[in-house]
């Protein structure tokens, strides 16, 4: 059934959450964000959930840390300097507790306090992870508002699944940008009840949520006791013999699954490219007029559009990169996602880049000049 | 009840649970307690219950244990 | 006939021993909770929010739902689940450094929310699991490893009194300062407990009991010395007392 609605996109992701259950609304002010605390903070009480204002990002990921182990799903947004504040939560959520939630960077000028214009230089943090120790989380980058509504109930569903925080990389661009869109259904797979809650342990034995571990009972081998125990041999009778190197090999595996089955990417007349535009987000529907009139002129140019950042599409351009010349990676930050996808080719084809920074947005014109640049440059590709 | 009564008691000790730390031997009224020679598994020294006819039952011993090493007091009323 | 007229209590985690160091006043506090809480009959409503610091990285604390927050930050996710599980008996259990230093934003903003959860703040005048070093709970003169002449007014500031301040909120219902040194003290501790815990399951808001406890390692004094060293000296800073209490 369709649920057609016009709003901007900080307001389109939170109606998206309480459609997808979300009962836990935290944050604190930042701009270009704000909107979603000022959606959410009406909103969410309307649904029964609860919306409160944290007093600082660092708080904002800790309450988000009690509600997830509470078993409930949850939520903020937040910008660059407050992102970069949610990092040792954030790490902890991902490798050691364990624990859901869905928060949303609406990216703005960094580093340190930055500006308030549109960039998408926090892909290194979000990706690569600004906390401490080994952990991924999942990242999305919608390019319009709709796809940031599908994002973000896809986003609260596999972050349930996998027991991971998923990021929503937006950034003020689109944030601001008001657009229709339906809202749609739930998303109809039933997922297993959350065992590991902490909800007071009636008929089961204790969880202790945010100890690495199988069960998560409070006899399960405890961190920094692991180095001393093996040393010394002593093994406490009772004690269940995980091991926090068995805990990091299970997130591995983890990790691993995610990479093999929730890729999403987007393939724009890449079958015949000679030259293959990699570019999510803002940058990709920014300049896709540059490569409609690129191909009307009959140049063979494609688009790689990274839908999940985090898993990164590799083995779509891995595979582009035995058949295309050359890649051209458009990106509003000096180049960070170059470096996934500089991965992915190893080495095959030369990768370029179209950088713009400071808030400054990548536009089609100067995008169809580097285009066409790329592609006379050399003799055409014999057939 | 007797006119006139004297509490008796007894505590059953974990000797595992023991760190000789000495507390309930500094609080017991009576003066009952004391750190045995013997020692457990992590090498501590172990109270013991010298006196058990002096003992009251007074249950000092168990509320200031940091280990729970006291794991239960008993205690009757005796005619004096 | 004898009968039995203490045994321990079952949320006090008996599989295992505690790790602490002889004499350490924690493992008097957990036990006294865990009284608290099975006289009540509310350990399977029960969720413990525990810091960062000895009380929390032994092998097993309670045995009851647990959370394990990040160094200060246990009072927001109380919050979080307080706010999330109305029904249950939601506590933080911290150490001074937890709580006085770099936790001071969230237990403040909690108290100034009124949130409906209790607090217990296990004070024993140092950083004890990173080796004894100085927290705003130290005295002035006292020697640790991070302030080796001794605590100096002038180079380290003043001790906290963080407790003091909550009980200015009026999102505070609750403000108790007691200690595990001496066996009446004991027995109030355990009262505090008991009443903070009732006034959360009575709807009010933030309660708080303060439990100055024994850190002979830390203090580099024997287990006796300690308890003595904490009536002549740590009480004077900080004194024993219901420092707020709820309208009647």
């Amino acid at each position: 059934m369709s649920q057609r609605m016009f709003m901007n996109c900080n307001r389109a992701i939170v109606e998206a959450a309480i459609q997808a259950g979300c009962r836990f609304f935290t944050g604190y002010p930042f701009t270009p964000a704000t909107e979603c605390l000022e959606q959410a903070s009406h909103r969410l009480p309307e649904s029964g959930g609860i919306y409160i204002q944290g007093e600082s990002e660092v708080s904002v990921i800790n309450m988000l840390m009690g509600a997830a182990a509470s078993g409930a799903r949850c939520m903020t947004a937040t910008s660059g300097a407050g992102y970069s504040l949610m990092q040792e939560g954030i790490s902890h959520m991902a490798g050691i507790a364990e624990l859901p939630c869905v928060i949303v960077n609406v990216s703005r000028g960094g580093p340190g306090f930055g500006n308030l214009a549109p960039t998408q230089s926090d892909y290194f943090m979000a990706t690569r992870g600004g906390g401490a120790g080994d952990y991924r989380v999942l990242v999305f980058g919608p390019e319009t508002v709709q796809e940031a509504v599908d994002l973000t109930k896809l986003a609260f569903h596999l972050a349930d699944k996998y027991r991971t925080p998923a990021l929503i990389l937006s950034d003020q661009m689109l944030a601001e940008t008001t657009e229709g869109f339906d809202l749609g259904e739930p998303i109809a797979e039933a997922l297993p009840p959350k065992w590991w809650a902490t909800i007071g342990c009636q008929g089961r034995e204790p969880i202790y949520s945010g100890r690495p571990g199988k069960d998560y009972g409070p006899h399960a081998e405890y961190l920094s006791g692991n180095l001393t125990l093996n040393l010394i041999g002593f093994d406490g009778a009772g004690r269940d013999a995980d091991t926090f190197e068995a805990h990091m090999r299970r997130l591995a595996q983890k990790y691993q699954e995610i990479e093999a089955r929730e890729v999403r990417v987007d393939t724009w007349h890449v079958d015949d490219a000679e030259l293959a535009v990699v570019a999510y987000g803002t940058s990709a529907r920014l300049i896709r007029p540059a490569i409609e009139a690129a191909r009307a002129e009959g140049l063979r140019v494609g688009l790689i559009r990274p839908i999940t950042l985090w898993p990164f599409p590799t083995r779509v351009v891995a595979e582009a990169a035995g058949r295309v010349r050359e890649f051209l990676v458009v990106e509003m930050s000096l180049g960070q996602m170059i470096e996934d996808v500089r991965l992915a080719v190893e080495g095959r084809a030369p990768v370029h880049l179209f950088s713009t920074v400071g808030g400054v947005v990548p536009r089609p014109e100067p995008v169809g000049v580097e285009i066409r640049r790329r592609l006379g440059a050399t003799a055409p590709v014999p057939a | 009840m007797p006119a006139t009564a004297r509490a008796h008691g007894t505590i059953a000790i974990d000797p595992e649970r023991c760190k000789g730390c000495d507390i309930c031997v500094h609080y017991c009224p009576p003066k009952v307690l004391r750190l045995g020679p013997q020692r457990n598994t992590l090498n501590h020294r172990v109270v013991e219950l010298f006196d058990p006819e002096r003992c009251t039952g007074c249950e000092i011993c168990a509320k200031v244990c940091p280990d729970m090493a006291i794991t239960a007091v008993y205690r009757e009323l005796r005619a004096s | 006939m004898m009968q039995r007229v203490f045994a321990q209590t079952r949320s006090a985690a008996l599989r295992h021993r505690y790790d602490f160091c002889a004499g350490c006043g924690h493992g008097i506090s957990i036990r006294l909770i865990s009284e608290v809480i099975d006289e009540l009959g509310l350990r399977e409503r029960t969720v413990g929010v525990l810091g960062v610091g000895c009380y929390s990285t032994n092998p097993v604390t309670f045995d009851f739902d647990c959370q394990l927050a990040l160094h200060g930050r246990a009072p927001a996710m109380a919050t979080a689940t307080k706010r999330l599980q109305p029904d249950r008996l939601v506590f933080t259990m911290q150490g001074d450094g937890d709580l006085a230093a770099i936790g001071t934003t969230e237990i403040i903003h909690a108290a100034l929310r009124g949130e409906r959860f209790t607090t217990i703040l296990l004070n024993n005048a140092n950083f004890g699991e990173t080796g004894g070093h100085m927290a705003p709970t130290t005295l002035l003169g006292q020697r640790t490893p991070s302030s080796p002449k001794g605590r100096d007014a002038e180079q380290h500031g003043y001790p906290t009194r963080l407790t003091e301040m909550l009980a200015l909120n009026d999102g505070v219902s609750y403000v108790a300062r007691v200690a595990v040194d001496k066996p009446a003290n004991v027995m109030r501790t355990r009262g505090a407990l008991k009443k903070a815990f009732q006034i959360q399951m009575g709807g009010r808001g933030l309660s708080f009991v303060e439990i100055l406890t024994a850190c002979p390692s830390g203090w580099r004094l024997s287990p006796v010395e300690s308890l003595r060293w904490m009536e002549d000296v740590q009480q004077k800073t900080y004194p024993l007392g219901e420092l707020k209490k709820p309208a009647a």
